[in-house]
């Protein structure tokens, strides 16, 4: 017998389970439409990959999650995608979310699948992969992704694994039906899950209010290294931290995960669903739902395509909607009235309750808290409820976060014991969802903080970068301008050489007046003096047209360029084209002069 | 008797020299950058980056409380912020100054993109840089950066700019607490 630890606290409310247990597991049948939610699991929604108007078949995937945590959806039946629309999912908000509507054919025809005839010559990985792939997420009622759980942080090396069977909540039997009914499949299930993990021990725990499925599942695991443990039946030990304390007496620390104590937890339906995605290739398809209460004729098990409208599987047991008060999706202490019974069945649906007034009133009104204390007395958390409670009404959220309330696993096991019947789960979980608000826009906040510092950041190093650019650009300017003065002072040297060299022709020309002016006697000893003048005039002349030229093609290189100082050379090249001119005037002239007196 | 009492007095002066200098040292090597109580502000403004406070951004508006002034000028923190800046502060809570604005849901801006010219001039006004484009090509603005400011609104020349509530989806819908409770015998008689 293996050793039990008890933890503090927990209830014991009317169990409620015999009235879906007489009879077998049934098949609740194609309905006219299939609702899938793309949303099933915890993490990222899933992307559609069809679009409405394809023909699927059944098993086929519909849907896949390609950034982020999640798990595909597949095709519950074969037949025609009409949608994917807003439609109302079940969701304690009654709000509505995007759904893919397949409209059955009829024919049921599966799409090819793949069974693994010996998943032990695969690799881990690639096993992990396939449970993705058939879109298997914890089916016990928080929905996370089965291949994330099962692949721990690797320094955490997981020496316990846990098949919970413990199904504490009343009514619900789907749990109990599936193991009297398929423990093979279970079974099947945790070996693979067994192979994964090479923990030390593998118990799966069973209350002991279901000996049928003890002994079907004692039976299945005979010979192996699973053991089966029946627990005392109290709630909530099927919660995850409170079956880890009762079989290994150890505590899954504060904000930690079952990983770090060495321990995992997994839910028999998962079990299930792992054995049929990997010995016949099957996706996560149906489930087994319990619908029950006395709003129904015939109360049972069904397996329910993922998908069926809650209103068709109500039927399928006999519903009397004139007899129903409240609709319950879940068990009555964790369950959230449904409002419309057109939502679908989803991966975590384990149960239906169509209760009359008589079997769950509407909770009495709110009293003052008489400080009895007996809440603190059932917390399965040892928390504070009655402190939590103040917190939480006075909306002083960090005095509620100081005394762990984020440790409370919802359980209502304090409301179901209030004297005052207060609905003190509503007011943790209104703070749980004010402090996740508030920590959210903290987040968004300091991101727009960053973002405005980087952009100030920014403009600030542009109007630097502007401002160094403005005074490079003035000194480059200064040097221009200097260099252009020292280039202007060089031009008129050179301007003023050859003003003197039109000078000198000037003077020449004047003494050639001159000489006119003298005697003619005179003028043959002076003509000798006048020749090597002419040479000097035609090298001057040569000169002043050697500079025009390349005037003029500096003036064609400007306006190609279109640079500014085109009219400065403009001005200049005229000017030059004057110089010739007057050069070529006086050069002339001395010849003729030159001739003149050569004839005299 | 005096020489007893010149050595207390230059033990005394002693041990103020001591100290002095320690405690000179200690301000000196353990001085504060910048001013703490300026980033406490900082942190609890609501950093929408709006202006409606009358100052270029929320670091600003801290300095400015900082150095007294007052805590009512933000209307997309709200009351909370007021009460929190009150707790932080040590003052009274003083209602919103309705000067500035009145609080309203949290809204993103919205460019209509068909009627988008392509001009700039919002993602220059946007304080937090979440619009996407480029000249004379369609504008976006990158709703989860968004802090709805409504800065973006009036620069731009076509109006193609709408602010838009943020409707609470499945997603970020959380638990209301339990509706306040009228005296039992009232619900049972009402029920009866």
């Amino acid at each position: 017998m293996t050793q039990l630890w008890n933890f503090p606290g927990g209830i014991h409310p009317p169990e409620n389970k015999h009235q879906s247990t007489a009879r077998p597991i049934r098949k609740a049948g194609i309905p006219e439409r299939l609702i899938l939610p793309l949303q099933q699991h915890i993490g990222a929604p899933a992307e559609p990959l069809v679009q409405p108007g394809d023909k699927v078949l059944k098993g086929q995937k519909l849907a896949d999650v390609t950034s982020g945590m999640g798990v595909p959806v597949h095709a519950s039946t074969s037949g025609t995608i009409v949608g994917i629309e807003l439609l109302p999912v079940p969701h304690p908000s009654g709000m509505s979310d995007w759904c893919i509507v397949l409209e059955p054919d009829g024919d049921d025809a599966w799409c090819e699948l793949s069974p693994i005839a010996d998943y032990r010559k695969l690799h881990r990985d690639d096993v992990l992969n396939l449970i993705r792939e058939a879109g298997i997420s914890g089916m016990g009622g928080a929905g996370f992704p089965t291949n994330i759980k099962l692949r721990p942080p690797s320094d955490r090396k997981v020496s316990t694994l846990i098949i919970n069977g413990a199904e504490c909540e009343p009514y619900i039997t789907a749990d109990d039906m599936a193991m009297r009914e398929r423990a093979d499949q279970i079974h099947g299930g945790i070996k693979i899950m067994s192979w994964i993990l090479r923990p030390e021990r593998c118990v799966i725990a069973i209350e002991d209010n279901k000996p049928e499925a003890v002994e079907a599942m004692r039976k299945a695991s005979e010979g192996t290294q699973a053991e089966v443990v029946v627990v005392p039946t109290k709630y909530p030990s099927g919660g995850e931290k409170q079956l880890i304390q009762i079989l290994t007496g150890m505590e899954v620390p504060s904000g930690g995960i079952p990983a770090d104590i060495g321990v995992m937890c997994q839910n028999v339906g998962t079990a299930m669903a792992v054995y049929r995605a990997i010995n016949r290739g099957e996706p996560l398809i149906s489930r087994i739902t319990t619908v029950t209460g006395a709003g129904v004729d015939d109360p049972g098990n069904f397996e329910a395509l993922i998908g069926t409208p809650t209103r068709h599987l109500l039927d399928q047991a006999g519903f009397h909607p004139e007899r129903v008060n409240r609709l319950i999706l879940g068990g009555p202490m964790m369950g959230y009235t449904l409002e419309d019974t057109s939502v679908p069945v989803i991966k975590t649906t384990n149960c239906l309750i169509a209760a009359t007034e008589n079997e769950l009133p509407m909770p009495p009104p709110e009293q003052p808290c008489i400080r009895c204390g007996m809440c603190a007395e059932v917390c399965p958390m040892e928390l504070l409820p009655q402190q939590l409670f103040w917190h939480a009404r006075a909306q002083d959220f960090d005095r509620a976060e100081h005394l762990n309330l984020f440790d409370c696993i919802e359980c209502g096991a304090c409301s179901f014991v209030c004297p005052s019947s207060i609905p003190l789960v509503q007011y943790y979980r209104y703070a749980k969802g004010e402090i996740r608000t508030q920590r959210a826009e903290q987040i968004k906040a300091d991101r727009a903080r960053e973002r405005f510092e980087a952009r100030q950041a920014r403009l600030e190093r542009e109007q630097e970068e502007k401002e160094r650019r403005r005074e490079e650009r003035a000194r480059a300017a200064a040097e221009a301008q200097k260099k252009k003065e020292a280039e202007a002072e060089k031009a008129v040297a050179e301007g003023e050489a050859t003003d003197e060299r039109s000078a000198r022709a000037a003077m020449v020309q004047q003494a050639l007046e001159r000489k006119k002016a003298r005697p003619a006697a005179a003028a043959t000893s002076e003509a000798s003096t006048e020749k090597p003048d002419i040479e000097s005039l035609e090298k001057q002349l040569n000169q002043a047209k050697g500079k025009l030229e390349t005037m003029e093609s500096m003036l064609d290189d400007a306006r190609a360029a279109q640079a500014d100082n085109v009219e400065k050379l403009e001005r200049a090249v005229a000017k030059n084209l004057d110089r010739v001119k007057r050069a070529e005037d006086a050069l002339t002239e001395a010849r003729k002069q030159l001739e003149t007196e050569d004839g005299q | 008797m005096w020489t007893g009492i010149l050595i207390a007095v230059a033990v005394l002066l002693a041990l103020a020299v001591v100290f002095g200098a320690l405690l000179g040292f200690a301000a000196e090597r353990f001085r504060v950058e910048g001013n703490p109580l300026v980033d406490q502000i900082d942190a609890l403004l609501p950093q929408t980056q709006c202006g409606q406070c009358g100052f270029p951004g929320c670091r600003p508006y801290a300095e400015s409380i900082a150095h007294g002034d007052a805590i009512n000028k933000c209307p997309p923190g709200g009351e909370a912020t007021i009460k929190a800046l009150a707790d932080l502060l040590d003052v009274e809570p003083q209602p919103l100054d309705a000067e500035h604005g009145v609080e309203q849901a949290r809204r993103v801006a919205v460019i209509r993109e068909d009627e988008c010219i392509g001009c700039t001039k919002c993602i220059q006004a946007c304080p937090v840089d979440a619009i996407l484009g480029a000249a004379k090509h369609m504008h976006t603005v990158i709703e989860s950066e968004c802090t709805g400011c409504d800065l973006c609104v009036e620069p731009c020349p076509v109006d193609c700019i709408d602010m838009v509530t943020i409707e609470p989806d499945i997603r970020s819908w959380s638990w209301q607490p339990p509706q306040p409770t009228i005296i039992a015998t009232d619900r049972q008689g009402a029920s009866a």
